[in-house]
């Protein structure tokens, strides 16, 4: 009674959803360099990527529900395919919010150029490295290293606060700065919701390895 | 109502071949409890001495308890017990020259019971219970057993263990020899029965044990592994065998 072709089929899957993890990666990246050295040219790329990562995301949904229906899976590799589906969604959300912050630079590029009081790249270092961590921990079987990114969580949300409360006080003092400050607190904003997505990532992590549901900080198992 | 079964170092062999090895589990009453495991893994000869079946083969030997409600079924006659504890086998075995109400009838009549009346009525609620009586109430006493359908038989068997009333109906791989259809029939059939009886399923089906029951049980070379809720089960199992065994990574 092995399942040698529908395991085979799992590995295929995951093997798709790498591809699809290395394009949303890819995609914020490229947005926070975008902001970071201000190049129009990595926008571009980053608004090309999102049909392809769309398409991918719509791929793997549907070989997901094929397998779901075809092979009827239990256990482990229910939970896999639940994951993988939950991933896929959160991956496609964060190549959507790389668009967001490509289309925020497009914007300030368009603004005089002004310093803002805030550390939006130690930011984004900080949602990448969620994100990179949230895929290693996938791609490891790592339910450890996913607790690590769901702590790292808890800095990213507070450095968004810090940024929000920082640019207010700046647009309170210094109103012709509004636009370039709004931007750079949609972006923020962006960053943190990128590390929600990692966030959400590194529970299906634990979900699939352990069957236990950390969501909500819930602690218990399924 | 059904009742309780519950096994403790529960021991089977066939001759020298020691076929399960010290178990033990409390099947719930008025639930329905899935036994799974690879061919040979022992599943059966545990369904088996449950109604002291086990035992008739003359080189077959088993000790432990195994209670029923309160008393040891171990300590009171196989035909007893086999009045409290049906059972219905994995190829429908109707009596091909017996008619449909003869069938039904026949336990009850080994029994001595054989007053036309009451029969009557026993086993109009028996086919009724089967989910049968629908279906054969215009030739139930002229028809023969052997005249219905494959799903039609193993429902008719089914009414013919539900005529003694028994508290608990085992069920050998009910299902296997019969087409999606009739599968399925059996299946609500169990969902319904499960308010008047407890009920024990062997399956090779795993997807139908999920379907059907609460508790499932594991069993690997006459060993139960693990014993659990049928959603942690298929879900999150405890043992690592249990997991590789559903998943298809064994069997």
């Amino acid at each position: 009674m092995t399942r040698t072709r529908f395991h085979q089929n799992l590995d295929d899957l995951k093997e798709k959803l790498l591809v699809m993890a290395g394009m949303a990666e890819q995609a914020i990246q490229r947005a926070i360099e975008a902001y970071r050295v201000v190049d129009l040219s990595l926008c571009d790329l980053v608004a090309r990527s999102e049909p392809a990562i769309n398409r991918m995301e719509r791929e793997i949904d549907q070989m997901a529900l094929d397998l779901l229906a075809m092979e009827q899976p239990m256990a482990i590799d229910l939970r896999f395919i639940l994951a993988i589906i939950k991933i896929n969604a959160d991956l496609e959300r964060v190549g959507d919010q790389a668009v967001n912050i490509a289309d925020r630079v497009r914007e300030m590029q368009t603004l005089p150029l002004v310093q803002l009081p805030v550390d939006i790249p130690r930011l984004a270092t900080l949602a990448a490295t969620m994100v990179r961590n949230a895929l290693q921990a996938f791609i490891d079987a790592n339910p450890e290293m996913a607790e690590k990114v769901l702590r790292m969580d808890d800095q990213v949300d507070e450095m968004n606060r810090a940024v929000f409360r920082t640019l207010t006080r700046c647009i309170e003092v210094n109103p012709e700065i509004s636009q370039q400050a709004l931007s750079a607190i949609l972006i923020s904003r962006n960053l943190e919701r990128v590390g929600d997505h990692a966030t959400n990532i590194a529970e299906d992590v634990i979900f699939w390895v352990r069957g236990a549901d950390v969501r909500h900080h819930l602690q218990t198992g399924s | 109502m059904g009742a309780a079964i519950e096994v403790r170092n529960l021991n089977a062999w066939y001759g020298s071949t020691h076929t399960l090895h010290d178990i033990g589990l409390t099947i719930p009453a008025n639930r329905a409890t899935a036994l799974i495991g690879p061919s040979g893994c022992g599943k059966s000869t545990f369904v088996r001495c449950l109604n002291r079946l086990h035992e008739t083969n003359p080189i077959a030997r088993v000790t432990g308890t195994v209670k029923l409600g309160d008393l040891d079924i171990y300590d009171q006659s196989p035909v007893a017990v086999r009045r409290r504890v049906g059972m219905v086998f994995q190829r429908p075995n109707p009596f091909p020259t017996m008619t449909i109400y003869d069938n039904v009838a026949s336990g009850l009549r080994l029994n001595g019971r054989s007053r036309r009346k009451p029969m009557d009525e026993i086993v109009e609620r028996s086919l009724t219970r089967a989910a049968l009586w629908d279906e054969v109430k215009d030739g139930w006493k002229k028809k023969s057993g052997a005249s219905l359908s494959g799903g039609q038989q193993q429902r008719l068997c089914i009414a013919r263990a539900l005529a003694m009333d028994p508290e608990v109906l085992l069920m050998d791989e009910p299902a296997s020899a019969l087409d999606p259809i009739s599968t399925s029939k059996i299946e609500d059939l169990i969902f319904e029965l499960k308010a008047d009886y407890t009920i024990v399923i062997v399956t090779h089906n795993m997807q139908q044990a999920a379907r059907v029951s609460e508790m499932t049980g594991f069993f690997l070379d006459g060993y139960l592994v693990e014993f659990d809720s049928t959603t942690k089960i298929f879900t999150n199992p405890t043992e690592k065998r249990t997991e590789d065994y559903i998943t298809g990574r064994f069997g």
